[in-house]
Order: structure tokens, then sequence, then C-alpha cells
């Protein structure tokens, strides 16, 4: 092909240029912070941010240098490779993400072997932000990138804008990622569930989100299709909210740009709902419409029928945007928070009912006259529970935002079991979906690997998930009934350690099903690596291709004789 | 219909549909959030608040690093098990010095707003050091590696800035002698008592400075006398004998 490559005219291109000074301008300033640090925890990571940009502009040189002329980001092709390497970091990070939560599920079933007492970095406060921001952040993120790259190219038919734009935009967030992920370990946190990464890392990544923007609002611009097409929405959305709720939540004074410590300007009150107003809509906007965006493309091409209503979606796209954010005061029932801020978010919450089955509506009727794929193609299955589980999940939400709901599930481990039926069963599936589809899409590959190993994956999944949200229900109902418990004397009937006495059992069955779901994905990063190598699993075969194996010499003599493809 | 045709126009407009999404999510935020900033009864009129000194200081610090948050709330809801349980229900007052907020989301373990003086320090060194020494079907993790920790403290007074700026009412002379305040706080034998009249000022009322050997040692400031004194603080400020709960202006 390189023959065919267009040749590059004119000087060297410009945003290769741009990157390389922005890194080496960053190089400079992070190295200038490492130099004066006032705690070893910013020493090592404005360090680490050197290091990392002067690798990046190292390799762009190198890159860049090797082309030799060629056209870097030839305007007529897609660029792929992004997709590719968005493809791997998030099996990585998903992996690492699930599998630290296998572990603190199990510090929390045997504290005496999953605990180490000279090694606080191991310690459960120190793992769950690590595990919640790996599978969020590190793995969704990277789902949402590498799709969104995807996704926005063809439905515009063009290639990504900015040239190495959105590579900075790529390697950027896994930056993010690494820093937060090793403050954690740390002890690096502002304490804002789910925006626990400190000032510098927060900064680092509104400049990587802006970036990100302007490549998916460039690419929109130089768009070949007269319209943007629905999931473009659903990630503008996604972006430009979470650009929003990013910025506020973290407003934050560091006590010296020296020091990794800072302090967020809102306190109390004020600062709890704030961190909520943000939390929720992390599941809004990041979790939910996000992964929407990708319902929105890889379902109806994955079944090849379009989007069942356009209207459906207009409607459930900017109620679903408009409600959402209202909700968060739910998370804040019958704390300090007045009354009034309580039962907006509960009324909102109540109504988010509707858009979002609107969403699950439009998703699941777009398989009309396809229903039978669900028994052939079972990644179109796993996309399909997704959607139940969306449904399910966007259900429980309403109904344990009504403050007497609340009351008894607040606290307690329904929350989680909450949390992960969406996490696992809607973000989870559509996810995995998304990613055997671009897997095979990008390497352009006829079919999986293994179809019976993507079987293997979805029950395993199913039965993980099944297993986690049911004795988390339990559990957590049980201990919303046993705080509240009296005896007949008048007195609370439970010590507190009681009602954790009592989940024991039902942690050890949540564990098992984090084991399963681990399992799957591991599964699936094994079906994907061979997918993407090009092989196909020889009893998946058709009858052709077999005694083409069988028999590669007759089979070579009778391509010879059959015309080019 | 019509209005679904001029749909169409945000679907030409990309620029349109990014200010049309900003505008739509911006609403509810904005409706819910901004009137506490103004709204004069969103914080409960109350005696007995006060920043916290530089010891407890660092001990929040030590339990915002560790991440205590995540297992335990910081908030008494106002239902009867619960002030049974804990004590007194959470008042927004008691955190307005709290950034950020330690309200939390999840009670692995029990609530900590009522925390202070309900074990003695014996008991916190037992229990953090090996939570299942006192506790035995605790799943909470051991601290012991935090035990003879020394406590990093010489730019608490950059803390005590940061947190001015922000709004916290500490004196410039609070800031000065903040380092000399914090070793005070954790020996007995020092000359503590212009500390505690510091604080004790603007809390408007006495005995609301503990000062002693947190971790029974006054001879060197630990991670754990920082812990545990914050913890000993934990919902003691607020003097509940004078809160008019029924007042106007604290009805929730």
């Amino acid at each position: 092909m390189s023959s065919m490559q267009s040749r590059r005219v004119g000087g060297p291109d410009f945003s290769v240029v741009s990157v390389g000074l922005f890194s080496t301008l960053l190089a400079f300033i992070t190295l200038f912070i490492a130099s004066r640090a006032l705690d070893p925890g910013m020493a090592f990571h404005a360090g680490l941010m050197t290091g990392a940009f002067v690798l990046g502009v190292i390799a762009l040189v190198f890159w860049y240098s090797g082309l030799h002329g060629k056209e870097a980001f030839d305007p007529t092709r897609y660029d792929d490779g992004i997709v590719k390497a968005g493809v791997f970091a998030s099996m990585f990070w998903g992996i690492a993400g699930l599998l630290v939560g296998v572990i603190i599920a199990l510090q929390l079933t045997y504290p005496n072997l999953f605990y180490f007492d000279q090694y606080g970095f191991t310690n459960f406060g120190r793992l769950r932000p690590l595990h919640t921001s790996a599978v969020i952040f590190a793995f969704g993120g990277n789902v949402l990138l590498s799709s969104s790259f995807y996704v926005v190219q063809r439905t515009c038919r063009t290639r990504l804008a900015g040239g190495a734009w959105p590579w900075f935009v790529f390697w950027g967030y896994q930056l993010f990622i690494v820093v937060a992920a090793t403050g954690y370990l740390m002890g690096i946190t502002q304490s804002k569930e789910y925006a626990e990464p400190e000032w510098y890392a927060d900064l680092w990544l509104t400049i990587v989100w802006v970036a990100y923007l302007f490549v998916f609002l460039g690419t929109l611009w130089k768009r070949k299709e007269p319209h943007i097409y629905v999931a473009n929405w659903f990630y503008l959305s996604f972006i430009v909210t979470i650009a929003m709720l990013h910025i506020v939540n973290n407003l934050t004074i560091p006590i010296s740009i020296f020091s990794s410590k800072s302090y967020i300007a809102m306190a109390g009150v004020q600062d709890a709902l704030t961190q909520w107003w943000y939390g929720h809509n992390a599941v809004g906007f990041f979790l939910t419409t996000g992964f929407l965006a990708i319902m929105y493309y890889f379902i109806p091409k994955r079944v090849n029928r379009p989007v069942y209503s356009y209207r459906l979606s207009i409607v459930h796209f900017w109620s679903l945007i408009f409600i959402y954010i209202w909700a968060g005061p739910h998370h804040l029932h019958y704390t300090a928070l007045p009354q009034w801020a309580q039962t907006l978010g509960m009324t909102f919450s109540l109504m988010l009912w509707m858009p979002s089955w609107g969403g699950m509506i439009n998703g699941l009727m777009t398989l009309s006259g396809a229903w039978d794929k669900l028994r052939t193609d079972p990644v179109i299955r796993m996309m399909v529970l997704s959607l139940a589980f969306y449904g399910m999940s966007t259900f429980e939400g309403p109904l344990m935002s009504v403050r007497a709901v609340n009351s008894l599930s607040h606290y307690t481990e329904w929350g989680i079991g909450h949390v992960h039926s969406g996490a696992l069963g809607w973000v989870g599936f559509i996810s995995f979906g998304a990613l055997y589809c671009m897997t095979q899409y990008v390497w352009k590959r006829e079919r999986l690997y293994s179809n019976s190993l993507v079987e293997w994956h979805f029950w395993a999944a199913t039965l993980g998930i099944v297993l986690y949200i049911t004795s988390m229900w339990v559990a957590g109902i049980m201990e919303g009934l046993m705080w509240r418990s009296y005896n007949e004397f008048g007195f609370l009937e439970y010590s507190f350690v009681e009602t954790v006495e009592a989940k024991h059992i039902a942690y050890i069955i949540r564990s098992l099903g984090g084991v399963l779901y681990l399992g799957g994905a591991i599964v699936m990063a094994y079906n994907l690596w061979r997918t993407a190598r090009g092989d196909t699993r020889i009893s998946e075969l058709n009858d052709a291709e077999r005694a083409a194996l069988n028999n590669p010499e007759k089979s070579a003599t009778d391509a010879a004789a059959q015309p080019a493809e | 219909m019509a209005l679904f045709d001029k749909h169409s126009f945000l679907e030409k407009h990309s620029s349109v549909l990014t200010v049309g999404i900003l505008i739509v999510v911006a609403i509810g935020g904005l409706i819910e959030i901004a009137p506490l900033f103004y709204l004069k009864n969103t914080i409960e009129k109350v005696e007995g608040m006060r920043p916290y000194t530089p010891l407890e200081l660092a001990g929040q610090k030590l339990y915002i690093r560790e991440g205590c948050y995540v297992c335990h709330s910081q908030m008494v809801r106002p239902l009867r098990d619960e002030v049974e349980r804990y004590g007194h229900y959470s008042l927004a007052a008691e955190s307005m010095y709290d950034h950020p907020h330690q309200w939390g989301s999840k009670r692995t373990g029990p609530d900590l707003a009522r925390l202070g003086g309900k074990y003695a320090d014996t008991w916190h060194m037992d229990h953090m050091k090996d939570p299942r020494s006192v506790v035995p079907e605790s799943v909470m993790p051991p601290y012991a590696f935090m035990i003879d920790r020394p406590l990093e403290y010489k730019n608490i007074s950059d803390d005590m800035k940061a947190l001015k700026l922000v709004g916290v009412p500490y004196t410039d002379k609070m800031i000065e002698v903040a380092e000399a305040d914090l070793i005070a706080q954790s020996d007995p034998d020092s000359d503590w008592e212009d500390m505690v009249a510091r604080y004790e000022e603007l809390a408007g009322r006495e005995g609301s400075v503990n000062v002693r050997a947190f971790d029974g040692d006054p001879s060197k400031v630990t991670e754990m006398d920082a812990l545990i004194a914050y913890m000993q603080m934990l919902g003691t400020l607020v003097d509940f004998d004078k809160y008019e709960a029924e007042d106007l202006h604290n009805r929730r």
C-alpha cells in the first residue's frame, strides 16, 4: 500500500509540532515542580509526569521522522490505530480493576488473610478508590474514548480531526489513570467519592478533556453527512457535561503548587450537595449517556436494523439529560441537607425512570424483525441483556430514591448491589459488546475467534452478576432491618458488629460472583487477542475452511484457479 | 410533527447542539446548589463550633489519606434507631469547616459523627493496631503501621493558610504558631494554655480542646496522636444544651 500512500506537501504537520511543543513545555513545568516538591508524593508524581512527557516527545519524534515524508494522517482513511490501542487499554484496565474488586471483596470476607498490618497501601480504604476508578474511569473511560473515536469517524464518514491530538488524548488519559491510581496507593486523595484524584491530576485531566472535546467537535465539523447521528448527541452530552461536573466539583486551593495536598473550596452541606450532584451525574453522564451512545451505534449495526424510533430518541435524549442533573440530592436523604433540596432530588429521580426506559425500549425494539439473532450471535445477546440490566437498575434507582425506602437502603450493601447491577450488567455488558464488535471490525475479521468462548463469557459473567446482586440485596436489606430492630423492652436489638457478622455468608457469595465475572473478562481478553491475530477456532470453521485447512496444497491450487477477489 | 422537524436544525449545527446541551444540563444544578450559598437557614444557629486545632487537622488529613470515609459515615440521620445508637442527629453546622465534607455514603463500619469521647485513647490504640483484638467480628483493616510513625507536620501552617483562603476563620496568630500549638496539644507537660485559649475563644465556650498524650507517649508526636485527637473531638463541639431545634431558623 505504501506506493499508494499520498506524499506530504509543505512543512511538518502542525498537530505534530503543537503536541510536541506543548508536551515539552509541560515536561519543563513538571520538572520544575518535581525539583521543589514539598512532599514525596508530589516529587514522585511530578517526576512521573516529566518522564511521561519526555518519553512522549521522543516517541513522537522517532515515529514522525520514520515516516520519511509519507502522509502522517491520511485524510482518506479512518484512524483505526487509536481504536486498536483503546481496545487493548480497555481490556488491560478492565481486568486490573475487576481483580482489585475481587481482592477488596475478599478483604471484607476474610480480613485475617487479606490485610497486612505493616503495608498501609493494601488496606481497603486505599484499594477501594483504586477499584472504582479503575473500572469506571480506566476501563469505562477507555471504552468510551475508543468507541467514540470509532463511531464518530464512521457516522461522519471522515477521519478523526486533529492529527496527532487524538493520540495526545489517548496517552494523556492513560497518564491521568496512572497518576490517580498510584496516588491512591500512596494515600493522595481528596476523599470525594469518584473524584479522589488531587488537584494536579484534576488539572491534567481537564487539559486532556478539552483536547478530547475539540477532537470530537472537530470531527463533527468536517463531517460528510448532513446530520449528526444520534449516538454522537449522546457522546457530546457525555463529554460536555463531564467537563462541567469535573471542574465545579474539583474547585480547590492547593496549599502550594509544590504540594500534593489541597483543600476543596466548599465545605460541609454545600460541598456535600456539589459532590453528589457530581457523583450522581458521573453515573448519569459517564456511565449512562456515554454507553447509550455505544448502544445507539453498535446494536443497530450488529443486528443490521435501523434504530426503532427517531422521535423517541429525541424525546428521551433531551428529557434524560435535563432530568438526570437534578437527581443528586437523593444521595443525601435525611441528612443535614435542607429538606426542600432532598424533595426536589427525589421527585426528579422518580421522573427519571421514564426517559431511562425510553432508551431501553428504543434499544430493545431495534431488534424487531431480527430477534432470531439472539440465538445465533452471543454478542447481540450480551448487548440485549445489558439493556435488560439497564432497565432493571433504572427502575431500582428511582425506587431507592423514595425517602422512605432510602431510610432503609442508604448506607447499606443494597447500594453496592444496585451500583453493580448497573455497572456489571449495563455498563459492563454493553462495553463487552462494543469491544467484541470493534475488535472484529477494526482488525477486519469476518468473525470472532470463537463464539463459544463468547458464550462462556456470557454465562460466567451473568451468573457472577446474579450472585453479586442477590447476595447484596439480602445483605443490605438484612442489615438495614437489623439496624432499626428493637427488642421487646424497647432497646435496640443488635449491636453494630452483629450486623457485620451477619453479612459474612453474603460476602462469600459476592466474592464468588466477582471471581466469575473476572473469569469471564479473562476469557474475553483471550478471545479478542486471537481475533486480532486473525485466528478462528478450528471447531468453528465452516466446511470449506476446514477442507482448506486439512489440505492446504489443494486449496492453494484451487485458489490459484479462482479469479481474484 | 413540526416540532420534531425543527430538531434537524440541531442535528446540523454541532455548536448549537453543544451549547443547547450545556444549557439544559446546567439548570438543575444551578437551582439546587446555588441557593445553599445564600439561604440563611441552610446552616443552623449553634454555639460551640470552632475550626480544628493543628493536631486535629493533621488527624483529619490522615483520616482522609487512609480513606476512612469509604466505610464510615459522619452523618447521623434523625431516625429513632440512629439517634439512640449514635447520639444527636448531625447538623449542617457541624461540618461547616470540613473541606471537603466527610458525610460518607456507606456504613461498612459504624457512623463516626459522635465518636468523640466514646472510647478511651487506649482502646483506640489497640483497635487501630489490630481491630480484631478488641472487636473479634470486625472487618476493618489494621493500622499498626501508623502506631510509631512520626507525624509529618512541618507544613501545617500552609494547610491552615489554604483553609483560611476558603473561609475557615483561623487568625493570623493561630497560623503563626501552628507548629508549636500542634506539639503542645499532644504533650500535657507543655505550655498549652495559650493554645487552648485561642481555640476556645473561637468556640465561645470552654472544654472543647483535649490536651494529652493521645498515644500514651508525650515525648514525640506520632500519626496516632493526631488521628486519635481528631477522633476524640468528633461531634463534641456543638453545645446541644443551647441548641433550639424548634427555632424557626433551625427547622429543616
